[in-house]
């Protein structure tokens, strides 16, 4: 579902990220690790065409559409309803004077989706949230709800791309593992391709099945996730692991 | 909510307090003996004495400023030397047709002003942002007594499109009488149906309402576009970006509507500046609202009137900004649980 | 937005924020004329020639004459000098009472702080041009007035702004640090708060200029303000005002000096706001 060949992305001239090779087969779990600053979510962003002020080359294909060379229009076409982002902040990541539910039945109808109360309700049971919610505002409800939510948007366009930039990272602990769990099952469930960023080894090492690990905006070490977080062969990797409690 | 709109309603009567002790020393400091022009300059000493009595004159500072609160609560503002009414009576008749003229300049300003920041927000530092930035900063920079007299000469005078000056045809008055019931003529001929006068007082109205609006349009539209620019750079503007909505419909429909609370406690402080900008503009069109009176009245060294238009501003002022303040929980509902 | 760039904005050339360069030039322009106005003016300043009366632009006199036979262009050159030395009077006046109450009112804190915002409320639920009206009826008019007037209704904001910045910076750990250290709070003051408020209220004064020229014209339109026979364009706009329709020139060129010089501080201040807060900067 996700094919990147020779990616760079550039800012003023400095190359902040530098990606050979990624590719994320549908079903399947890829992390990029790396700590803040090593390029990793800006990679994500550059897939979607998000990335601002920024110079963006080489190849990046997404369900079948060539990011980098895709009119605006064909790429807003495929931004939500088949390549989903969610995002490191859950509340400031939703419209402050906007509900949750308006939003959702905007974005449906922008993508031209029919039956929109049904599958609405449904992607929520998918999330497993309470359909009350969409009548709240964002500072309404908790973290671990607005994620769930943002699963529900993609789940709700029919998304079978998920990029999640450090999705448990604002989160406490335990509502951590609910959001982790509902990405694991939806995964299996509907085959989903899930690229996910993020600096929680612990976490990476539940869910993915790849890892790539970034440090200064280049890609030093990748491979079957096991494989790289039992005997990483880079110095950077094995520093990462150290860290870990 | 309560604990807030207690707090609010204390911190407004302060001021409204202090403003009254305001106007009372201004009132105080108008050179010349109210008794004298009250009585006349022909006035016996016995007359003068009495005046003076009347207004209780001979009262110490402090007694007489506790007099005039008083009077002012019971809704006594005092009588008008030069017209020798009631000084309520007077602004109760000048004060819609103000408010008709500032009414009608922001909704101009509004109708004009956000659009514009959203097109200036929209392509930001390109020629339509250009556009938009200079203009409204020559419109916050024109001097509007000049810009009445420009449109008045050119549209009115010269182009004869707009009539010159008045509220509306008076000839108007014995052909189809106006029912009054709000005393502002536009409302009023509307509620009741009379056309020939609604149209005419539109007619009237478009020059006036234009030159005051040309100052609240300027800084809406410059107050519009920063806050959009900011909203559209917060986190939410990229999940938008994320779902596929294009960058327009992300100001319009999402970021519009936070970026309004700035404006809007801005429209209360360009409210009061637009009733004492309009002071400047009815000169110039005769229109018969406060500004005509206060003119008056400053003329003929009135100071009961004085003291009265600059209360009467002043309270609307402070009771802008509690509307104001109150109606941003509506627009933005995350400063609802302060 | 490089990937986001759609046909109509790539047609659009993108232009650099040049605002407060721009201000600055035509504010220079501005200032130059005034100041040097007894070395540009053509003629006199007060040499009424009554054959002369109304004549329109020429060669002689580029922005024509007016009803008494005076040079527009002499007397608008003489006007800047009146408009710029009030504007200059009224700011220094607002911003050192303002910010000494509002540095001490932000500092002190407790009642002190209150008495002194309560006060500052009151003046500013005032709309100024009221206040200075309702003054300027009282005094004598004349320059001095208007200054006092309208700097009567401006200090507020300085007051509101200083303090803000000052108890922002009283609860700095260095400021802490001095004040245990037993530094007189004076001293204190002066080293630390005061030079912390001086950017934005430089911003504040430059943005505050265009607003002051505007008041002050007005109130010399309603002959609150200046009086002949001083050189004033609020002043001239009134006494040609009913010859508009027959001698446009004596009234269209006083008004637009009024336009340029408060349009010249606006872009000014919005520019120095711009390359000073970078909350605000938008690019």
């Amino acid at each position: 579902m996700i094919e990147v060949r020779g990616l760079q992305v550039r800012y003023g001239g400095r190359l902040v990220a530098d990606v050979p090779e990624l590719d994320v087969a549908a079903g399947e779990c890829v992390a990029i690790v790396g700590e803040s600053g090593s390029g990793k979510s800006t990679t994500l962003l550059s897939l979607l065409g998000l990335t601002e002020h920024a110079e963006v080359s080489g190849r990046v294909r997404v369900c079948g559409v060539d990011v980098l060379t895709a009119s605006p229009r064909r790429l807003r076409e495929i931004r939500g309803a088949r390549a989903a982002l969610v995002m490191q902040s859950p509340q400031a990541a939703l419209a402050p004077a906007t509900r949750l539910g308006v939003l959702m039945r905007r974005a449906l109808r922008l993508h031209g989706r029919t039956d929109v109360d049904r599958v609405m309700a449904r992607a929520l049971e998918a999330v497993l949230l309470d359909p009350e919610i969409l009548r709240r505002y964002p500072h309404e409800v908790s973290g671990g709800q607005a994620q769930r939510f943002a699963v529900a948007l993609a789940i709700a366009l029919g998304a079978e791309v998920i990029l999640a930039d450090e999705p448990t990272s604002a989160l406490d602990v335990t509502v951590q593992a609910e959001v982790v769990g509902v990405l694991h099952r939806l995964r299996a469930e509907r085959d989903l391709a899930l690229l996910l960023v993020s600096h929680d080894l612990a976490l990476v090492s539940t869910i993915a099945d790849r890892v790539l690990v970034m440090k200064d905006g280049a890609v030093v070490e990748s491979g079957p996730a096991a494989e790289v977080l039992a005997r990483p062969s880079h110095p950077y990797t094995r520093e990462l692991l150290e860290a870990l409690p | 909510m309560l604990r807030h709109l207690a707090r609010r309603l204390g911190q407004a009567l302060l001021v409204v307090a202090g403003v009254v002790v305001l106007t009372f020393a201004v009132m105080r400091l108008v050179p010349g003996d109210p008794a004298v022009a009250f009585a006349g300059p022909k006035a016996t000493p016995e007359q003068l004495a009495e005046a003076r009595a009347r207004f209780g004159l001979d009262d110490p500072l402090p007694v007489q400023l506790l007099n005039y609160a008083r009077d002012l609560v019971t809704g006594d503002w005092g009588t008008s030397l030069r017209t020798r009414q009631p000084v309520r009576d007077d602004l109760y008749l000048a004060f819609p047709a103000s408010l008709e003229l500032v009414g009608a300049a922001l909704l101009i300003a509004i109708a004009a002003g956000v659009p514009l920041g959203v097109l200036a927000a929209r392509h930001k530092t390109r020629l339509p942002d250009l556009g938009v930035r200079l203009g409204s900063m020559l419109a916050v920079s024109v001097p509007v007594f000049w810009l009445a007299l420009a449109l008045q000469t050119v549209f009115a005078g010269g182009l004869g499109w707009f009539p010159i000056a008045g509220e509306y045809d008076s000839s108007l008055d014995t052909t189809s009488p106006l029912t009054l019931w709000t005393n502002i003529t536009v409302v009023d001929a509307l509620i009741t149906g009379n056309w020939p006068i609604f149209t005419s007082a539109l007619w009237h109205l478009v020059l006036p309402a234009l030159v005051v609006a040309a100052y609240p349009a300027g800084v809406i539209a410059q107050m519009t576009r920063a806050a959009l620019i900011e909203e559209a750079g917060q986190d939410h503007a990229r999940l938008e970006r994320a779902l596929g909505f294009g960058e327009t419909s992300i100001l319009t429909r999402f970021a519009l509507r936070p970026a309004l609370n700035p404006v809007l406690s801005l429209i209360a402080l360009v409210f009061a500046y637009a009733i004492v900008n309009g002071f400047l503009v009815e000169a110039v069109f005769n229109w018969p609202g406060l500004g005509r009176y206060a003119a008056e009245s400053i003329r003929s060294l009135d100071t009961p009137a004085i003291a009265g238009v600059t209360l009467l501003v002043a309270l609307v002022y402070v009771l802008a900004n509690l509307v104001v303040d109150l109606l941003q929980g509506f627009v933005d509902p995350r400063t609802r649980s302060r | 937005m490089t990937t986001d760039a759609q046909p109509l904005r790539r047609l659009l050339p993108r232009v650099p924020d040049r605002f407060a360069a721009f201000g600055a030039v035509l504010l220079a322009v501005v200032v130059l004329t005034a100041l040097l106005a007894p070395w540009l003016a053509p003629y006199p300043l007060d040499e009424p020639r009554p054959l002369e009366r109304l004549l329109p632009p020429s060669g002689a006199h580029w922005l024509g004459t007016d009803q008494v036979g005076r040079d527009v262009l002499t007397r608008i050159l003489y006007g800047g000098r009146t408009s710029l030395f009030i504007a200059v009077a009224v700011l220094g006046v607002s911003a050192v009472t303002g910010v000494t109450l509002g540095v001490v009112a932000g500092y002190a804190g407790g009642w002190v702080r209150d008495v002194i915002m309560r006060v500052t409320d009151v003046f500013l639920a005032f709309p100024a041009l009221l206040l200075s009206l309702a003054l300027a009826i009282v005094l004598q008019p004349g320059v001095n007035t208007v200054i006092l007037v309208i700097a009567v209704t401006w200090w507020p904001w300085y007051t509101r702004l200083a303090a803000s910045v000052a108890a922002s910076i009283a609860t700095r750990p260095y400021v802490d640090a001095a004040r245990c250290l037993g530094v007189p709070a004076p001293l204190i003051v002066v080293r630390h708060v005061l030079p912390n408020s001086l950017t934005p209220v430089l911003v504040q004064l430059s943005l505050d200029a265009g607003g002051v020229i505007l008041t002050s014209a007005a109130l010399s339109y309603l002959g609150l303000g200046a009086q002949e026979p001083t050189a004033e364009w609020g002043l001239m706009v009134q006494q040609g005002q009913t010859l508009f329709t027959t001698n446009w020139w004596v009234v269209t060129f006083p008004g637009l000096a009024i336009l340029v010089t408060a349009f010249a501080f606006n872009v000014l201040g919005e520019g120095l706001r711009n390359a000073l807060d970078p909350r605000r900067a938008v690019r």
